[in-house]
């Protein structure tokens, strides 16, 4: 990591107001992202990853949801204060974002090539005929084929695995920093994802690019992360090199999530399984949220809130942290 | 080992959207399962993995071929004969949100399959729900609630406390934890195990979930573009794959153990189109190994080092 990070959130804070209330959902949330990094952030349904990335690229609509704290900052201006009339400037441009389903986030009655030059039209001010090498150069470059040709088919016409493709030339064609990959490969079959994932990896290379990677799958973290981070129901649990993590998590959900893959348990016999279920927002009591789930709970826990060590590269926020 | 079901040359055909081509879903399948066992069936979108779990529950009628469940072809028994079978063949699916209606709690839809096949007096039927509950680890004031009221895990267990209320001797798992948080999974995982114990079922495994599979199953079948490509035991074809396709799909596993990354096989193209089926063996376009005959002949399924592998390189 470089001394200076292209992204660096500090204490971000979300809330949404719902009819229970106000609900916090991403809580005292900090970390950064080098330039050229691969960084992973995991966690299960509800930890608050995606909306984490999302506030990030300024998506969630507001309200329902509130920034309550923290700040955002990216090449020197903080996203959170931006006027929106800025954030269309970075968002798209400056970051490019990759969804899960390509399927529903890409505009079935338009034609790929129109769609990808969108945001070349937006922040190039390129009509079609101009932006159209543009177009053509990123299909060549995330690896389609005979793209002349593609420029005209309907997202329906491709294979999920293409779909995923032009996604993710949508959101390089106006060379951005930084992307942030929220379940990139997800929806895909085994032998697509792989091919993704190579293909975010030579871009990543070739382009010099950020990757903030969102995903619930550990082994894509261990191939593709060099720095994780695992979130649980809103907050940091843990972070740090993610070799380091795998080979010796400190905090029990980070170990519970690691021993309970097959992968590590003799064939048939039990798996190790976290008891329980992830507390909703609004019944996550004063201490630490895991407490109510972790085998290695003391009184302190319940109490209060464990404090993610800033100054360590790895760095967890446990009282009772594993040896 | 005494065969509970088995499958014979069993295929089944769809004419193709346009109408010209026939798309082969499943062609010429030959599985076997004993009683206590399970088997894996993984494959990718397409392959024809749930087509063959429903031609096995007897849902649909196969093209051409035999099921047999204990030695009987379901496909000769009359309509009586087949509803006793059906309460001996069960099914789990894959999306706890969408197979539970949501109009019926938790009680009706698991009371629903005692009801239909007249099982005991209402009362007595009562006590089973409840049993069945216990069983599956739910709390036993569940029974009241809509499934909106759950999460995801909890649905599944409704989900297999449904499929296990008649008793069945076989239940088909179709992608039973896919969509599960990781440490939900263990737990469904867990539960499936230790009832496949407690009630001496069989299960056939469905999904692309390799090590999942290769935890939970004794022997396992790889399809590809409806046919077998590799079959044998568990450990054996997913620790030392032979066929080209297995090995691809093995190696395309993100694995959490870094020491252990190997060079990940990346297969070219997209999976194959159903409808455009290549002549010679389906997987040649993507081979990295393909030759003269891959191109012309369709390898049959063969024994070669301790299972069965359908390519011509053995």
């Amino acid at each position: 990591m470089t001394n200076e990070p292209l992204l660096s959130v500090q204490g971000l804070s979300v809330s949404f107001n719902t009819e229970q209330g106000r609900l916090r959902v991403v809580d005292d949330v900090s970390f950064g992202l080098g330039s050229g990094e691969t960084l992973g952030l995991v966690g299960e349904s509800g930890c608050g990853k995606s909306v984490t990335a999302q506030t990030i690229m300024r998506l969630l609509a507001s309200p329902p949801s509130f920034v309550e704290g923290g700040r955002i900052l990216f090449e020197g201006r903080d996203l959170v204060l931006l006027a929106e009339n800025h954030m269309q400037k970075v968002r798209g441009d400056r970051i490019g974002m990759v969804f899960q389903e390509p399927m529903t986030s890409l505009n079935p009655t338009q034609r790929i090539g129109r769609q990808i030059a969108e945001s070349l039209s937006l922040h190039r001010g390129l009509n079609y005929s101009k932006a159209q090498p543009l177009v053509i150069d990123a299909l060549r470059k995330v690896g389609i084929g005979n793209p002349e040709r593609r420029l005209d088919q309907y997202p329906h016409e491709l294979s999920g695995g293409l779909r995923q493709r032009v996604m993710i030339a949508m959101a390089i064609v106006c060379g951005p920093k930084m992307l942030i990959a929220d379940e990139p490969t997800t929806a895909l079959d085994v032998t697509i994802q792989a091919q993704i994932m190579e293909l975010l990896q030579s871009l990543q290379k070739d382009l010099g690019l950020s990757i903030l990677l969102i995903t619930h799958d550990l082994g894509i973290v261990a191939e593709m992360c060099r720095n994780m981070i695992v979130m649980y129901a809103g907050r940091i649990v843990e972070s740090g090199p993610a070799a380091k993590i795998f080979r010796r998590p400190k905090h029990p959900y980070t170990d519970g999530l690691i021993r309970s893959s097959p992968r590590r348990t003799e064939k048939g016999t039990r798996l190790f399984s976290i008891p329980g279920l992830v507390p909703s927002p609004g019944r996550r009591g004063r201490g630490c949220s895991f407490a109510e789930r972790c085998p290695c709970v003391m009184e302190k826990c319940r109490a209060e809130v464990p404090v993610l060590a800033s100054d360590t590269r790895h760095a967890f926020a446990c009282w009772n942290p594993l040896p | 080992m005494s065969t509970l079901i088995e499958t014979r040359n069993l295929s089944k055909y769809y004419a193709s959207r346009d109408g010209k081509t026939v798309v082969r879903a499943v062609n010429g399948v030959n599985l076997d399962l004993g009683k206590g066992h399970t088997l894996g069936v993984v494959g990718e979108s397409g392959c024809g993995k749930s087509t063959l779990a429903r031609l096995m529950l007897g849902l649909i009628e196969p093209t051409s071929g035999e099921v047999l469940f204990n030695g009987e072809d379901l496909l000769k028994l009359d309509r009586a004969a087949l509803r006793q079978r059906r309460r001996e063949i069960q099914i789990v699916f894959q999306d706890p949100y969408a197979s539970l209606d949501p109009r019926m709690n938790v009680s009706a839809i698991i009371s629903e399959p005692l009801e239909i096949h007249g099982v005991g007096t209402r009362a007595e039927r009562k006590v089973k729900m409840l049993d069945l509950l216990d069983l599956v680890g739910l709390d036993r004031n569940s029974a009241a609630k809509y499934p909106h009221e759950f999460s995801g895990g909890q649905r599944q267990r409704i989900g297999i406390a449904r499929a296990i209320a008649l008793e069945p001797k076989l239940i088909v798992l179709d992608e039973p934890v896919s969509a599960l948080d990781v440490s939900i999974q263990s737990q469904i995982l867990n539960l499936l195990l230790d009832l496949k114990k407690r009630l001496n079922l069989s299960y056939i495994f469905i999904s692309h979930d390799l090590s999942v599979v290769e935890h939970v199953s004794d022997a396992v079948a790889v399809m590809y573009l409806g046919g077998i490509v590799e079959y044998g035991e568990a450990l054996r074809v997913l620790n030392s794959p032979l066929h080209p396709y297995t090995q691809a799909l093995v190696s395309a596993i993100p694995k959490m153990d870094a020491e252990k990354k190997k060079q990940r096989i990346v297969l070219p193209g997209d999976p194959p189109n159903p409808e455009d089926v290549p002549l010679g063996c389906p997987f040649h376009p993507r081979c990295q190994h393909a030759m003269a005959v891959c191109r012309e002949a369709y390898p049959a399924l063969h024994l070669a080092e301790g299972r069965k592998v359908a390519c011509h390189l053995y």
